[in-house]
């Protein structure tokens, strides 16, 4: 006999690139904390949502039941770990706030095709195969598992699917799964759903809108160009852009990839999003900008930062000192 | 000496351990990283590290500074090699002195993990086939979520 099923959406993430909260962010017309929430009670016993210590008393967090981080700072593993700890009978249907184009659809058939003698049942990445972690069912047998695996010093769930008997589905769509990150991919989605954009006085109240919003992404994600496609055709406006001079400097893998340590660009790029899309241009870089940090004159940045003639950047690949 | 520093050439512990003592101090706990033969299944003749040294130094000193105030150590260093390393050679070395034990346990606990995660160095493996490889979380972060991520790959 198989768990009971729970919903945890996952709302503990920092956004540091999108630079606002990504669980307020309306692609359906409310927070997309609600939108998912809602998905996940249509067909678990019960929902909660993952937070940090710190984001307890929040205005959108508040009003859902939670499960509180046992070691924020570990990202989505710890939310994972503390609801397999809070209700260890319970299986947990996983799934994280930023999935705009997630719909009931794709939880069905994920909960139809669960395996329960699997450590988890998931998707398969549309993008490398790989399992997504963040859209997947986590058996109770996981529990000894993921801890055992955090006290390891890991934290990567994916990796840890990788490594376990998790039972992996194809995508029914190839881009149900598509995350976002940055204001850029925020406004693709938003366009692909053909939601408007949101504007500073934007209302995130439910408005009684639910109805007709719950119906829209299947066929708005099915008739739509791809999110990075309309973020590309986004910035051909503004053609008479100022451009400045820029240094860049490699390390590692991309001092190898761009065949040089470091060169002068002249851009138009206002941002280290803007930039980097315009190296990947010109050199062979397979490193995805999720995978990066990056560096403005020898310190951490964000991805959003404007730049400034004369700026040294770095774009710094995954550490491995020690 | 610096709380955080690179070097070119092989470790000198002793010397580094000389600048920890302190009349106040009741003892010394200390981590060397050593250059492994093996990781993720593959052979390892050699390793080669290679840093960002301008934020290397800045966030491996915040490191330093915030393990000495968060255990209340008396002081603390880590010096890293940069490089071409051989097997079984001495890769990193985090030393801390305090009044008691526990402190200083965790203290180094605590600045190994965090210049593991945070300070811009990376190695490249090179393998018994001839093969080489930056130690890094290309596959299991591409197209991945956002998470600060953060990955154990030993050595």
């Amino acid at each position: 006999m198989s768990a009971a099923l729970f919903g945890l959406v996952l709302a503990g993430g920092a956004s540091t690139r999108m630079q606002r909260d990504k669980a307020v962010l309306a692609y359906h017309g409310r927070p997309q904390l609600d939108w998912a929430y809602e998905l996940l009670s249509e067909v678990c016993a019960a929902t909660f949502i993952s937070v940090r210590p710190d984001q307890r008393n929040e205005a959108t967090r508040a009003q859902f039941p939670q499960i509180v981080d046992r070691q924020p700072g570990a990202g989505p593993i710890a939310g994972i770990s503390a609801a397999l700890q809070e209700h260890p009978k319970a299986a947990w249907l996983i799934v994280a706030c930023d999935l705009p184009f997630l719909t009931r659809e794709i939880l069905q058939h994920l909960v139809a095709h669960r395996d329960p003698q699997r450590v988890a049942t998931a998707y398969r990445s549309a993008h490398d195969s790989l399992p997504e972690p963040l859209c997947a069912i986590w058996e109770p047998v996981a529990r000894e598992a993921v801890l055992a695996y955090m006290q390891s010093g890991k934290q990567c769930p994916r990796k840890f699917l990788i490594n376990s008997n998790a039972l992996l589905l194809d995508l029914p769509d190839a881009r149900a799964l598509d995350n976002v990150n940055t204001v850029d991919e925020f406004s693709a989605a938003s366009a692909a759903l053909q939601n408007p954009l949101p504007r500073a006085s934007h209302d995130l109240s439910h408005k009684g809108n639910g109805e007709e919003a719950s119906s829209a992404p299947a066929k708005a994600a099915a008739l739509s160009p791809s999110p990075a496609h309309l973020a590309g055709e986004g910035r051909g406006e503004g053609a008479a852009k100022r451009t400045i001079a820029l240094r860049i400097q490699y390390y590692a893998l991309l001092r190898e990839q761009a065949g040089r340590s470091e060169e002068t660009v002249d851009t138009s790029a206002g941002t280290p999003t803007e930039l980097y899309r315009e190296l990947q241009a010109r050199h062979p870089f397979k490193l995805g900008p999720e995978q990066l940090k990056v560096a403005i004159n020898a310190e951490f940045s964000d991805w959003n930062t404007a730049l400034r003639s004369g700026d040294t950047i770095v774009f710094i690949p995954p550490v491995a000192g020690g | 000496m610096k709380p955080f520093s690179f070097s070119t050439t092989a470790l000198q512990v002793d010397a580094y351990r000389q600048d920890l003592a302190d009349p106040a101090a009741g003892g010394y706990a200390s981590f060397e990283g050593w250059v492994r033969n093996h990781n993720e299944g593959h052979e390892v003749t050699r390793l080669e590290y290679e840093a960002f040294e301008a934020l290397a130094y800045k966030e491996g000193e915040r490191i330093v500074t915030e393990a000495i105030a968060r255990f209340g150590v008396i002081n603390a260093i880590c010096v890293h090699r940069i490089g071409s390393l051989g097997i079984g050679e001495l890769a990193v070395w985090v030393g801390v002195s305090s009044r008691h034990r526990a402190e200083a346990f965790a203290a180094c606990r605590y600045i190994i993990d965090e210049v593991k995660h945070r300070v811009p160095i990376w190695k490249k493996e090179h393998y018994v086939s001839g093969d080489s490889g930056w130690v890094n979380c290309e596959r299991c972060a591409a197209h991945g979520y956002e998470h600060d991520h953060v990955h154990e790959h030993g050595h």
